[in-house]
């Protein structure tokens, strides 16, 4: 298992580094710069010397290649470069903004699972019953929903009208503070996870090796803890994993609608004021959380599925 | 029976007014929740850093600058300094510092302080962008070349007394009043780890900063303004989603909010809210910018009857929300050379129509509009104007840009026309300057605008010495600017902060209404945060 471990994260790598030529170069070639982006807000005038100044001062006056060079270079000394806008390192800014991104993160996915698969499972087992009917609904509507439109929504819900939670802010510790966030963010993944676990029991529940189960005297019981349940877990985790390594990404307009203090809201500010550094940063990190939480999810699938072995 | 009744009255009346009275008694304790609308986080712990007016709401909060921005007054005054002295060239000035100005570690400030953190600002590696401001006093451009080490023109005479010299005539009240440029201890700032926890001269105190949520101050007992800060606690919290900011403010967990066009309108409409809402006609003007090297608009009959040809009152009715108020030239509303008597230019399709025909062209003509997605002066706005112009003949290419886009595109001239908000005050002279033929369009001349005759007028009235003589001045500058028209005046933004009952003491402030003195802020007893 360890060496296969190893060699997925070797594979990484070169994603990564793909991953950060094409931020670089795209941000690269779209109009605007840090230089002139200060003028966005009408009151700020940048002339000509102090665009040359900063360009120099950033590096940006140098050609693209060698500027690119020298960003891969940084990498491979986790050297992200220091932020345009607040000088500081890129590392320090995405230290800080981490963890809450991943408290967010996983508060959503905890709640997509708990309710998201059983509701799937259940679907499953009672097939064109109201329960099916109904949870397939929510799915529906859980994957068509804007999250921006459901975040509004919870809002006024749940803090303006009925006043059970606050309608924004990271809060001290206060897990109140993280329900509403957690649930808007939560509520895609768990519509695909549900349509995904029905779709796996579903799947599984007509295969011959259930036939002979039951053929053999199990009881129902038993087929369904140990043979379907077991069996249909392997594709809701692999769903999962890819829903996880999504759901950081995702938390962009989530954590600007509740002023969340993850990487979403450092993301979209730093597009906003073209802090090229910083956006490579958030974005490799974004990548890079997608492709450990993959890697974590096949381990997994092995520690659930014996049959599948990576050799 | 008719006395008693009488006198009844008047005791209730009097318990009335007393009552009143007392309400209106600052009252001291409990924590003011600001928002900064303009942004998911704020930039740095550092005021030097950042330009933007998210870092500038909690500056006001931490620092001290040399000026301050009397909102009611609409002037800069004095802050750091008790008394300043001009010199008969109106070059150099003496200030008289403050001796009762504590650091929030309880050092003094003296002239060391200033001299080093101008000089800080000035630091040409590092690009701050309160340099435009500091390179006014002589020899600070040398600093930032690095042909010096310190401004010469800032020249310390004692503790409490400060030289400044200029370059040339100008109010160092216009130029040092924001957070850019604010006032840091000279040897605690150069130690490592300071900007992990700042300390300035302001009326609060830095306790904690959670980046992308929320600032949060304490009082700062020995600030030199007797009595205040009134608030024990300020925590500001980036709010960029106006949405948010309304369910929020609308659930009292905030206590105040700076409103669009839409929230607006409801807020106007709703029997309680529209009870705290402050309106103020903010320094911007939201414009179209005409290029002149595109032909059509290098003449001016043309420009003028693109100002006839859109009835900019209907847009700011209905798209604007009337949140804006009808732009006749440059200046706004709010600046003392703006004109009262002066009329903006009118809904004329006619006239605009013989206009276009005296300059040659009485079929109309196409042009490219660069416009961002902003709801008060981007594309909405634009395509209001389409069918306006399209009457008189001309006819609109819209071409999209991304908001921090715009500037580039602008500073490049890669534009036919464009549409834009600009800052243009709160000083006068600074603003008209922007229309000064050797002012070049990076640093402000957009349209690349050339006039002898206004030349002349900028040059007199920077020559003037007498207040009322230039601001006469300024009004004939601003007056044939009109005339000119080197850009579409559409509107002056009306910023509006909509405010908790229980919070006193805002200031209309026209240069950023989001930017308080928190010094003289209190809340009520009705606050859910008064403990």
């Amino acid at each position: 298992m360890l060496p296969y471990v190893f060699r997925r994260l070797l594979q990484a790598i070169p994603i990564l580094l793909a991953v950060a030529a094409l931020i670089f170069v795209l941000f690269s070639v779209i109009p605007g710069d840090f230089a002139t982006s200060q003028m966005a807000d009408g009151r700020t005038n940048v002339d000509a010397e102090t665009i040359a100044r900063m360009n120099e001062q950033f590096g940006l006056n140098k050609p693209l290649p060698e500027r690119l060079a020298k960003y891969i270079g940084g990498l491979a000394t986790f050297d992200l470069g220091d932020s345009f806008r607040t000088r500081q390192p890129v590392t320090a800014l995405i230290g800080e903004r981490l963890w809450p991104s991943l408290q967010l993160a996983i508060a959503a996915m905890l709640f997509a699972v708990v309710v998201g698969v059983p509701l799937g499972f259940l679907a499953a087992l009672r097939p064109g019953s109201w329960v099916d009917m109904l949870s397939m609904v929510f799915a529906v509507s859980g994957l068509s929903l804007p999250m921006f439109w459901l975040g509004l929504l919870l809002m006024y819900a749940f803090a303006l009208t009925l006043g059970w939670f606050p309608s924004f802010g990271y809060g001290d510790g206060d897990p109140r503070y993280i329900v509403l966030p957690a649930v808007a963010l939560g509520v895609s993944p768990l519509a695909l996870l549900a349509r995904t676990a029905r779709a796996a029991v579903l799947e599984v529940m007509h295969a011959d090796f259930i036939r002979t189960a039951r053929a053999k005297g199990s009881g129902s019981y038993r087929v369904l803890r140990w043979h379907v349940l077991r069996n249909a877990l392997v594709i809701v985790l692999t769903t999962l994993g890819l829903q996880f390594g999504s759901v950081l990404g995702q938390a962009v307009v989530v954590e600007k609608l509740f002023a969340w203090p993850g990487l979403g809201s450092l993301l979209v500010d730093s597009v906003t004021w073209r802090d090229i550094p910083v956006v490579q940063g958030c974005i490799l990190t974004i990548v890079l959380f997608f492709l450990v939480v993959n890697i974590a999810v096949d381990v997994l699938c092995a520690v659930v599925d014996p049959r599948i072995k990576y050799s | 029976m008719l006395l008693k009744k009488f006198a009844f009255a008047t005791a209730l009346t009097l318990a009335a007014f007393a009552t009143q009275a007392q309400a209106q008694e600052p009252r001291h304790g409990g924590t003011i929740r600001f928002t900064a609308p303009y942004g998911a986080s704020f930039v740095s712990n550092d005021s030097h850093v950042s330009n933007q007016i998210q870092d500038e709401i909690y500056g006001y909060a931490l620092h001290g600058m040399l000026y301050r921005w009397d909102a009611k007054a609409g002037k800069p005054e004095l802050e750091l300094a008790k008394s300043v002295s001009v010199s008969p060239d109106g070059l150099t000035y003496t200030f008289k510092l403050r001796d009762d100005a504590l650091f929030h570690n309880g050092r003094k400030m003296t002239a060391d302080d200033i001299i080093w953190s101008y000089n800080r600002i000035m630091d040409g590696s590092k690009n701050y962008p309160g340099a435009r401001y500091v390179a006014r006093i002589k020899g600070a451009t040398e600093v930032q070349k690095g042909q010096a080490k310190e401004i010469s023109g800032l020249k310390k005479i004692d503790d409490f007394t400060l030289e400044m010299t200029m370059t040339d005539k100008v109010n160092p009240g216009f130029l040092f009043y924001s957070a850019t440029t604010a006032i840091l201890p000279a040897k605690e700032a150069q130690q490592p780890g300071f900007f992990d926890k700042p300390i300035g001269l302001g009326p609060f105190k830095f306790v904690e900063h959670v980046p992308g949520s929320r600032m949060v101050f304490e009082k700062w007992e020995k600030y030199y303004k007797a009595g205040k800060p009134y608030a024990d606690k300020l925590v500001i919290v980036p709010m960029g989603e106006a949405a948010a900011r309304d369910v929020a403010f609308r659930n009292k967990e905030i206590d105040v909010s700076i409103l669009g066009s839409s929230q607006y309108v409801a807020y106007k409409a709703d029997p309680n809210l529209s009870k705290g809402l402050l309106e103020v006609a903010e320094v911007f003007t939201r414009n179209m910018g005409m290029n002149p090297t595109f032909k059509p608009f290098s003449d001016k009959r043309v420009r003028q009857a693109i100002n006839y040809a859109i009835d900019s009152d209907l847009i700011i009715k209905r798209l604007v929300r009337d949140k804006a108020y009808r732009a006749v030239s440059w200046l706004p509303l709010s600046v003392p050379a703006f004109d009262k008597n002066a009329k903006p230019y009118a809904y004329d399709p006619e006239k605009a129509k013989k206009l276009l025909a005296e300059a040659g062209y009485p079929d109309g003509f196409e042009f490219e509009w660069t416009a961002t997605p902003n709801e008060s002066w981007g594309i909405p706005i634009v395509e209001a104007t389409i069918p306006m112009l399209a009457k008189v003949g001309i006819k609109v290419k819209v071409k999209p840009v991304e908001t921090s886009a715009l500037g580039g595109v602008i500073a490049k001239g890669d534009f036919q026309a464009y549409i834009w908000s600009n800052t243009s005050g709160p000083d006068a002279l600074t603003q008209l300057k922007c229309f000064y033929s050797a002012t070049p369009r990076s640093s402000c001349n957009y349209t690349t605008f050339k006039n002898a005759a206004y030349d002349k007028l900028i040059d007199e009235a920077s020559a003037e010495n007498d207040p009322d003589k230039q601001l006469a001045i300024l009004r004939k500058a601003n007056a044939m600017l009109q005339d000119e028209a080197p850009v579409w005046f559409f509107n002056y933004n009306k910023a509006v902060m909509a405010y908790q009952p229980w919070l006193h003491g805002l200031q209309p402030n026209a240069t950023e209404l989001a930017l308080q003195r928190y010094e003289d802020l209190w809340v009520d007893a009705s606050s859910p945060a008064a403990k």
